[in-house]
């Protein structure tokens, strides 16, 4: 059967992204025709500002490659100008007289700048402001030329203004209104901006009509005159007064039109074949000059182009922001208030910050921000949805981190959001699609995100919050400056390549770690040693020998080191069980060693706190107890609750499972703490929900849970699997943490490690794949064997020197100091 | 410890593990930490912090600094100076190293010849 035809006029952003969601639903249902008057393929225009302004190449902003279009067998007919539909026969036909038959047309012709009818208007050197010849026209003239004037002090006059500053020339921007961007900033933000561009060396005249433009013998502009009379001299005059939808085609094939292409909402417009989208459409009265609302039409358009006839578009709030590289402003819905509507202002001049907040009837209609743009995404979705905000409106100003109590319920805003919020305004992406992107492709960077999912590639101002994902998916493992994933600036190498070496290349020293991944620096650094020492002892368990002098204080002595360079001593509790006896032991330590303080532990110990380094090997010996490895990246502590035996609920014996957990991981190495409970019943005394390994008995067996963490960020844990008996608990348990112990970069905790790879990922490697399973667990057994408690090989005398310092004898200090 | 003229004879070379420290403890004055780089040479500071007064005879010695233990300054082993964007000084002392003994001098002011 052959194909229907879809022709589409247009070849911008409107037109290509509707082919994309298209061909996303239905690749095959069309033979598709593109016209695009341009010679180019489909690019960013909204990146024509960076590009104006020198920090990005054109090349850099295509969206859909020539190698796209072919892929998708689309014909496409680029420098060619639709003039004609001749809606009886179906067919468009172009100015060069190429012809095609449509079944179903699509218009996307986008929009016109406006150009003022001043005298002068066609001199050469004045022109708009709307695609990449003007742009190329304005970073030309700026290598020849030395004034330019814009006119209009809205977005595009603005980001015009800057960009041909940097590249040189003087700007003189004039504006009718009294304030800069009067349509997105009230008169206080308006002022802030102009202070800061003014400092930039851009000039204005605001209150100021154009009267003429002046030219000279050759048709060339050389001045604007306004209507007081005074003159600007000017050799490129750029209008940037506003838009007008591109209606002429479809209105002189009589297509319903008002100040747009009428349409309704599945934007089809009065002839049931034709439908249109962008900034050339009309739908409810309004024509949007702005990517998002555009992107959500060519959504539901494509939707009802494959036929699926779901889509409904019921029009966008908007929301702005001026793309001049270190100016933060934002601002969206009614900012400026009145209407029986209330403001709430934070202004402070001085600093450059400046919030303003319009409320009615209890909920967000509009906010203004300058400075600080941080909250602007969350005050948007407050707005779309239309949330209530009585009961925290006294909190409103200080943005979303106030609300949570110190930070712990959300560091910062992107881990608050669900997987449903959306992240890029722009391109409609959800932060599910993000981290499933991250985590399911290893992507690392800013950059690649954009190329997967597309967010941060528009507008950019959702960058920030990439970042954050980025950082929350990756842990530690995410740098700011994320091209340079790498370990420390001792090399470029990441955690990955790293680990990567030791293991395929037989690393076993420090020495040949560095001679071999060609370290920068003879012994690396703080940062990198304890990384290096950890991945040699967790490849080789056998081979590798610990390197003191690579641990950091705490691991090396074994304590925490605390503010005034003592220790504290937390002796291990196995489960948080103990007797009279240690009880004891530890009382008569506490009086021997004039202990400042003892104090019970957030993880069911007892602390020692305030032994001198000199004293810890006697204080252990005395105490004649195990390490509790309360400082290392090691096994930490295994809560554990009543249980069972006492418990009036318990369904297991959580104390004993929680004790035989802590006696199997003693002496455990990992890339950070690891932290287990384990509770009788679902009401998890034990706080199994925030742990690396948190187990749950219930009555047919124990529930484990992975990933969970309660510290800087809390993370409730996952489930991984249910199982019945306590050996099994054991290896699952055990061949998680190896997987961990085994993959993770340093200082990740379990979440986010989990993160990065996924949660699938380990289901199918520790749960589906029982004979891997199985070696795992024998991995963690082989590496924990043997291994020595480290407060008992002090005792015995290892490494004393550690601990013991050289001493002077007063009187010498006193003769010669 | 032997002293001649103002030098005193703290330590052997292994005494110090290399790329770590000792500290001298002073009775009435503050400790002294001294470091061993990779490459055998060793220095002698003041054992407190000019950030908060951390020990750094318990960092990790890399290099030809140590890193702090409490917050993680670095301080330059030769000069007592913190590395950039951090500034502060720990008092430095001369060393010596005379075949596997290490001497000190308490006189602040003296050239190393270490
Ligand atoms: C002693 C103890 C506080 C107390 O008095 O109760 C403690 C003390 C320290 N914690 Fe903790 N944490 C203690 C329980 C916890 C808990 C609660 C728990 O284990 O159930 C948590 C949240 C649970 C978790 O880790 O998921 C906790 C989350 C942290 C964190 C944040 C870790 C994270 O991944 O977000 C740090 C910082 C770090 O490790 O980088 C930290 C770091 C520290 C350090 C080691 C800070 C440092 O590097 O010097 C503190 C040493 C103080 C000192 O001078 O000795 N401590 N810390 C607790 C020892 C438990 C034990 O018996 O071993
Ligand atoms: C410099 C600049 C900066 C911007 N910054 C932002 C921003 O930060 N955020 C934001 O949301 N929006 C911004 N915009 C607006 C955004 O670029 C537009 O909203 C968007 O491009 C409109 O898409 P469209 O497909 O409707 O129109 P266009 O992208 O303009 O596409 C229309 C295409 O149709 C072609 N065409 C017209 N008539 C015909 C015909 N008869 N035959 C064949 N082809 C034809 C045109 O040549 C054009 O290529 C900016 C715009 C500019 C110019
Ligand atoms: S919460 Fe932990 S790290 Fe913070 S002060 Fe208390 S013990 Fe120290
Ligand atoms: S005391 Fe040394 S870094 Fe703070």
């Amino acid at each position: 059967m052959k194909k229907p035809r879809l022709v589409v006029v247009g070849n911008g952003m409107a037109g290509a992204r509707t082919l994309e969601e298209l061909l996303k639903l239905v690749p095959d249902m069309y033979d598709i025709t593109v016209f695009g008057a341009e010679p180019h393929p489909n690019y960013n225009r909204i990146l024509l500002s960076p590009v104006l302004a020198g920090e990005q190449a054109f090349d850099d902003i295509v969206l859909n490659s020539l190698a796209w279009y072919a892929e998708h067998g689309i014909r496409l007919h680029l420098g060619k100008e639709v003039s004609r539909i001749d809606r009886v026969r179906r067919r468009v036909i172009a100015a060069d007289g190429t012809e095609a038959e449509y079944d179903r047309l699509l218009i996307a012709t986008g929009s016109l700048p406006i150009v003022l009818p001043v005298p002068g208007k066609d001199l050469k050197g004045v022109i708009g402001y709307r695609d990449i010849h003007d742009t190329q026209a304005m970073i030309d003239t700026a290598k020849v030329k030395r004034h330019a004037v814009v006119i209009g002090g809205g977005l595009l006059g603005l980001e015009a203004a800057n960009g041909l500053k940097q590249r040189g020339m003087e700007v003189t921007v004039v504006h009718l209104a009294g304030w800069l961007l009067e349509r997105q900033l009230d008169p206080v933000a308006g002022q802030l901006l102009e202070k800061s561009l003014t400092e930039r060396g851009l000039k204005f005249r605001l209150n100021t009509a154009t009267q003429e433009l002046i030219g000279n013998e050759q048709g060339e502009v050389t001045a604007v005159r306004f209507s007081d009379g005074s003159e600007e001299p000017a050799d490129l005059v750029v209008m940037a007064v506003g838009i007008r939808p591109n209606i002429q085609l479809a209105q002189a094939s009589g297509i319903h039109c008002a100040r747009g292409i009428v349409v309704n909402d599945s934007l089809q417009t009065f002839d049931p074949r034709v439908y249109a989208v962008g900034e050339c459409v009309s739908h409810r009265g309004i024509a949007y000059g702005l990517v998002a609302p555009l992107f959500e039409q060519a959504k539901v358009c494509a939707n009802h182009l494959a036929n699926y006839g779901i889509g409904i578009y019921s029009g966008s709030v908007s929301s702005t922001k001026l793309k001049v590289t270190g100016i933060d402003l934002f601002s969206a819905g009614n900012f400026m208030g009145g209407d029986g509507s209330e403001e709430i202002v934070l202004s402070d001049p001085a600093g450059g910050v400046y919030k303003k907040l319009v409320i009615k009837d209890d909920r967000l209609i509009g906010a203004c921000l300058y400075g600080d743009t941080n909250d602007g995404g969350w005050y948007f979705k407050l707005l779309k949805d239309g949330s209530r905000i009585d009961d925290r409106r006294d909190q409103l100003m200080f943005g979303e981190k106030a609300l949570g109590d110190s930070g712990t319920a959300g560091q910062n805003r992107a881990s608050a959001m669900t997987d449903r919020d959306e992240v890029c305004g722009c391109n409609g992406v959800c932060k599910g699609t993000i981290v499933k992107a991250i985590n399911e492709q290893g992507l690392f960077t800013v950059d690649e995100v954009k190329k997967q999912t597309k967010a941060a590639s528009s507008c950019g101002s959702c960058t920030g919050l990439v970042e954050q994902i980025l950082m929350n998916c990756l842990g530690s493992n995410f740098q700011e400056t994320p091209k340079t994933k790498a370990v420390c600036a001792c090399t470029d190498h990441s955690h990955g390549d790293v680990r990567k070496a030791i293991r395929e290349h037989r690393l076993y020293t420090h020495a040949a770690a560095y001679a071999f991944l060609e370290w920068r620096t003879p012994n690396g650094c703080a940062t990198c040693r304890p990384a290096i020492n950890y991945y040699l002892l967790s490849t080789w368990p056998r081979e590798a020998v610990d390197d003191p002098q690579s641990r950091f204080i705490n691991e090396r002595a074994h304590a925490n080191i605390q503010k005034d360079g003592t220790f504290s001593v937390i002796p291990q509790m196995k489960g948080g069980v103990t007797n009279a006896g240690e009880l004891r032991r530890i009382a008569d330590v506490a009086d021997k060693y004039a202990v400042p303080m003892l104090k019970v532990t957030g993880g069911q110990r007892i602390d020692l706190l305030g032994i001198k380094k000199e004293d810890l090997v006697d204080v252990w010996k005395d105490l004649g107890m195990n390490s509790g490895h309360a400082y290392g990246k090691s096994i930490r502590t295994v809560k554990t609750c009543v249980g069972s035996e006492f418990c009036r609920f318990g369904t297991q014996n959580s104390t004993q499972m929680g004790i035989d957990l802590e006696t199997m991981l003693a002496n455990m190495w990992s890339p950070h703490k690891v932290k287990l409970a384990v509770s009788g019943c679902p009401r998890n005394c034990a706080e199994s929900g925030i742990k690396d390994v948190g187990i749950i008995a219930v009555d047919s067996g124990w529930e484990i849970h992975i990933g969970g963490n309660g510290g800087i960020k809390t993370e409730v844990a996952r489930f991984l699997v249910k199982v019945k008996t306590s050996d099994e608990v054991r290896e699952y348990t055990g061949a998680f943490l190896q997987l961990y112990r085994e993959e993770a970069y340093y200082l990740d905790r379990t979440v986010h490690y989990i993160a990065r790879v996924g949660m699938d990922y380990i289901v199918q490697r520790v749960v589906e794949d029982a004979a891997n399973r199985k070696a795992l667990f024998e991995r963690l057994l082989y590496a924990l064997e043997g291994l020595p408690d480290p407060w008992a090989a002090r005792i015995a005398g290892a490494r004393p020197r550690e601990f013991q310092p050289l001493r002077i004898p007063a009187t010498l200090v006193d003769a010669e100091a | 410890m032997e002293s001649t003229a103002s030098w005193l004879r703290v330590c052997r070379l292994d005494d110090i593990p290399v790329l770590g420290a000792r500290v001298l403890e002073m009775a009435g004055a503050d400790n002294i930490a001294l470091f061993r780089t990779a490459g055998d040479r060793v220095f002698a500071m003041v054992d407190r912090c000019p950030h908060k007064g951390g020990p750094l005879s318990q960092g990790i010695v890399a290099g030809d600094s140590v890193t702090c233990p409490l917050h993680g300054w670095n301080i330059a082993l030769a000069s007592g100076e913190a590395c950039a964007p951090d500034v502060g000084c720990a008092r430095k002392f001369p060393v010596r190293i005379d075949g596997d003994e290490v001497w000190l001098s308490l006189d602040a002011t003296a050239r190393s010849e270490a």
